[in-house]
């Protein structure tokens, strides 16, 4: 009975558009889908730094290095304000990490993928930021209140992520024929697992319809999805390169490209944990762990240590 | 010892002298020097601040959701705090 109060007015704050803020009556599968969405998109941001990570040390000149260097910086704390979004639902940030190096939570399946050349780093900015900005300008207006702030937030530090991205593919693809043929190899690589970003198709996808329901997403997979594709498809004409798609051409009715879907089996395959780089990503965010205990060790020790000594005096 | 990330802080910001500090977000740290740190290179990566306010996040006290109707009642009835309460001959003009 009381439990039916509450959750008409949670019914009837989302038909009004509110926000649903931490202290709030939720249903309980509500917390579980947000506590499991925001968990996945903070791990993503953290894996995500490795693929970029990778080329740091090798950028070709002291400006990429610097920008390379804030870009992942950035996505560390999108990692961190996402945990703390999700923290405010009840569970701890040592369960969250456990979870992620034990392999038990999932992150986005893009950063399982290798970055081979240089023309990476500008197919990364321009398709996966791209393909991530789309997904979280929608989040921005999602129903939870923290959730929200922390996508406001993030927004506002990704654009340049995307701008910089597309500025290496420029210079990749009107620069010598090799180097323009290293940013064909890139888009051709990072094209269909961009793609996959946005999440199997409407029909496959089994948490979408409680995300609308409870305002949590505002478009659906394939919405999105076609908007990406929209979006890129002049971008890549403009940079003179061929999409990988044979299937992309201009649909008057829809005023969209018709385009070719992904390959949903080898997203299942590198979803549960089969990818190229699934192991090495997850063993280098152990090692960074591991490598950093007795920081953490040390830092506890000395604030306890601290603590006693002012409360004695 | 249990491997932990420190307890919870909340971050105001104060963009310059003479604003309001403003809520931005929370962080794990071990005690205050860090709070402040991790929050400069958190929050303040693109100027957003000149000053800090780090809180212990169980220092905090809230009101509570429940009770936000019978809590912020006594003010629902009382138009006569509102300036546009009183009528002003127009040969006054504004003020
Ligand atoms: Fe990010
Ligand atoms: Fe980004």
């Amino acid at each position: 009975m009381e439990n039916n109060k509450f959750e008409s007015q949670f019914e009837a704050k989302l038909a009004n558009n509110d926000v649903i803020e931490p202290k709030d009556w939720m249903p309980e599968n509500y917390r579980k889908h947000l506590i499991r969405q925001i968990s996945q998109h903070a791990h993503s941001e953290i894996v995500g730094m490795l693929p970029e990570g990778n080329w740091i040390t090798r950028a070709p000149s002291l400006r990429s290095k610097v920008v390379l260097l804030a870009k992942v910086q950035d996505e560390g704390g999108h990692g961190l304000y996402l945990y703390t979004a999700a923290e405010t639902l009840g569970v701890s940030r040592d369960e969250l990490l456990d979870n992620l190096l034990t392999g038990k939570a999932k992150y986005s399946s893009i950063f399982n993928y290798p970055t081979l050349t240089w023309a990476d780093m500008g197919a990364v900015g321009w398709l996966v930021d791209g393909a991530a900005i789309m997904n979280q300008v929608m989040l921005q207006r999602t129903s939870y209140g923290p959730y929200s702030r922390a996508m406001i937030r993030i927004c506002k530090e990704e654009s340049f992520h995307q701008r910089q991205g597309y500025e290496i593919m420029t210079r990749m693809a009107f620069g010598t024929p090799e180097q323009k043929a290293m940013a064909q190899d890139a888009l051709n690589r990072w094209w269909f697992p961009s793609m996959m970003m946005f999440g199997p198709p409407d029909a496959e996808s089994p948490n979408s319809e409680n995300a609308l329901k409870w305002r949590i997403k505002r478009e659906t997979n394939d919405q999105l999805r076609q908007k990406f594709v929209n979006q890129t498809v002049p971008q890549a004409e403009y940079l003179g390169l061929t999409m990988p798609d044979p299937n992309i051409k201009w649909n008057e009715d829809k005023k969209g490209y018709d385009y070719s879907d992904p390959d949903w089996t080898e997203f299942k395959n590198v979803i549960s944990g089969n990818g190229p780089c699934n192991k090495e990503r997850l063993a280098a965010r152990n090692k960074a762990h591991n490598d950093g205990a007795w920081v953490r060790e040390a830092a506890n020790a000395f604030a306890k240590k601290r603590k006693e000594v002012y409360e004695a005096a | 010892m249990k491997d932990n990330q420190g307890p919870l802080w909340e971050i105001f910001l104060q963009k310059k002298a003479g604003q309001p500090y403003v809520h931005c977000g929370s962080l794990h740290a071990y005690d205050k020097e860090m709070a402040i740190q991790n929050a400069r290179d958190l929050y303040t990566r693109r100027q957003e601040a000149t000053a800090i306010w780090a809180v212990p996040a169980n220092a905090i006290v809230a009101s509570s959701p429940e009770d936000i109707g019978p809590f912020f009642e006594p003010a629902n009835d009382k138009v006569y705090r509102h300036p546009t309460f009183y009528q002003i001959p127009d040969a006054i003009g504004p003020m």
